[in-house]
């Protein structure tokens, strides 16, 4: 049996079924993104005064992967307008470039994550507080320590933590544990910019900490809806490179046998991509500058 | 050249030029953070800087919206279903921006007893 108006346009609608259907999915994905965007602004006003985790991520990698995503969505759109114009090749182009750049935002995504897992704030219990990494030795190997907690010094019977703290920083504004010397706080200062590991880690006693914890959901409500929205619209990017990867491969056959049915296919595919890149828009400036 | 490959050409050169107009909006959000004037630990400053952010991406959002999702000249169907779907968008905005009055700190104060908002007094008065 033959699909109904899957190249023309119904009569009544005057759109083919698929477009129909893909503006009615985004429909509702405008409201489930709606949907956190209106709890990240409650979350947001609601938060006391100072304690809204601001200024701890990375806006130049923000930015790039920004780009990226607008990148994909030129060359997707450009894609179509290909097969409008009958050049296989130039769609097959630009649709290699649009997932190259899927996967680079992935790939980017993934290292800022694992970056945020290995990245700590630790709580004095004189109400000090500081953000930095954790190093520890395993057979000899300087390894870091990823997604480390309060309950991991317990369980592991870890008596003190080798940490290397960031210069002060806008969250956590230099209050040092043990205090440093002057010369020790130029020198962390100095080399902040370049590579915060270039500084000697302080030796912190595992009986002076009020609580660890890396940059995860656990660790304040920014991280919380940091990672979800940021999550959620990860599985976006995959789900449509999938989609747009099996058209790149799998393309050519319906190509031959039905040419503006993989044209209104890359079409449907493409407004998906473009919902994904308007999200972004949205999201990089909310959670990376304000 | 046909009119139709004509016309393709045509839009080809408007998405590249809405690709670069996007690339500058996002180098002008990324100047936003290294904008000194604006000083996000001021309320002033977050407000200036919230709106400015909002701004840009609203004017980059309806380019992706209006040329590269075809919005600008789509069928009537569509319009009516991301009419709906607007209508509902700023419906909940507008009870989330309703809803700031019941976290403390926000907005007005209720007193306990009375279930009233309580009105501040200038200090002097």
């Amino acid at each position: 049996m033959d699909i109904p108006f899957t190249t023309k346009a119904r009569p009544d609608t005057g759109l083919y079924n698929a477009k129909l259907g893909i503006w009615l999915f985004l429909a509702s994905e405008v409201m489930l993104f709606g949907a956190f965007f209106s709890a990240y602004i409650l979350l947001r006003v609601g938060a006391d005064p100072g304690a809204w985790a601001h200024g701890l991520m990375n806006v130049p990698i923000g930015t790039f992967n920004t780009f990226v995503l607008i990148l994909s969505s030129v060359t997707v759109v450009m894609a179509w307008a290909a097969l409008k114009a009958h050049n296989y090749s130039l769609y097959r182009n630009c649709m290699v470039i649009t997932i190259a750049c899927a996967l680079g935002f992935l790939v980017v995504k993934s290292f800022e994550y694992a970056e945020k897992f290995r990245h700590y704030e630790v709580w004095m219990k004189d109400g000090r507080r500081m953000t930095g990494h954790i190093d520890y030795e395993d057979g000899g190997v300087k390894k870091h320590a990823y997604l480390w907690s309060t309950k991991t010094l317990s369980k592991k019977k870890i008596e003190s933590i080798a940490f290397t703290p960031d210069a002060p920083n806008e969250w956590a504004t230099g209050q040092y544990y043990p205090p440093l010397t002057k010369e020790q706080l130029e020198h962390v200062k100095k080399h902040a910019d370049s590579d915060t590991h270039h500084h000697e880690p302080i030796a912190i006693k595992s009986a002076d900490i009020q609580r660890l914890s890396a940059f995860v959901p656990a660790h304040s409500t920014f991280f919380a809806i940091y990672f979800t929205m940021t999550a959620l619209h990860g599985l976006h990017v995959l789900g449509g490179a999938i989609v747009l990867s099996f058209f790149l491969f799998r393309g050519h056959k319906m190509w031959k046998a039905d040419p503006d049915r993989l044209t209104n296919r890359i079409e449907v595919g493409g407004l998906f991509w473009h919902f994904v890149d308007l999200v972004w828009i949205f999201l990089f400036p909310v959670m990376y500058i304000l | 050249m046909s009119d139709h490959a004509h016309d393709i050409s045509k839009h080809k050169k408007i998405y590249v030029m809405v690709g670069v107009i996007l690339l500058l909006g996002t180098l002008l959000t990324f100047a936003l953070d290294h904008f000194e004037a604006i000083d996000l630990k001021k309320k002033a400053g977050m407000l200036v800087a919230t709106l400015a952010a909002l701004m840009i991406a609203t004017v980059k959002g309806g380019f992706v919206a209006g040329v590269f999702m075809h919005l600008s000249n789509e069928k009537k169907w569509i319009y009516w279903v991301m009419g709906f779907t607007f209508f509902f968008f700023v419906g909940m905005m507008g009870l989330t921006l309703w809803g700031m009055n019941d976290i403390p700190g926000q907005g007005n104060q209720f007193d306990a007893k009375t279930g009233l908002p309580i009105v501040k007094k200038a200090a002097g008065k």
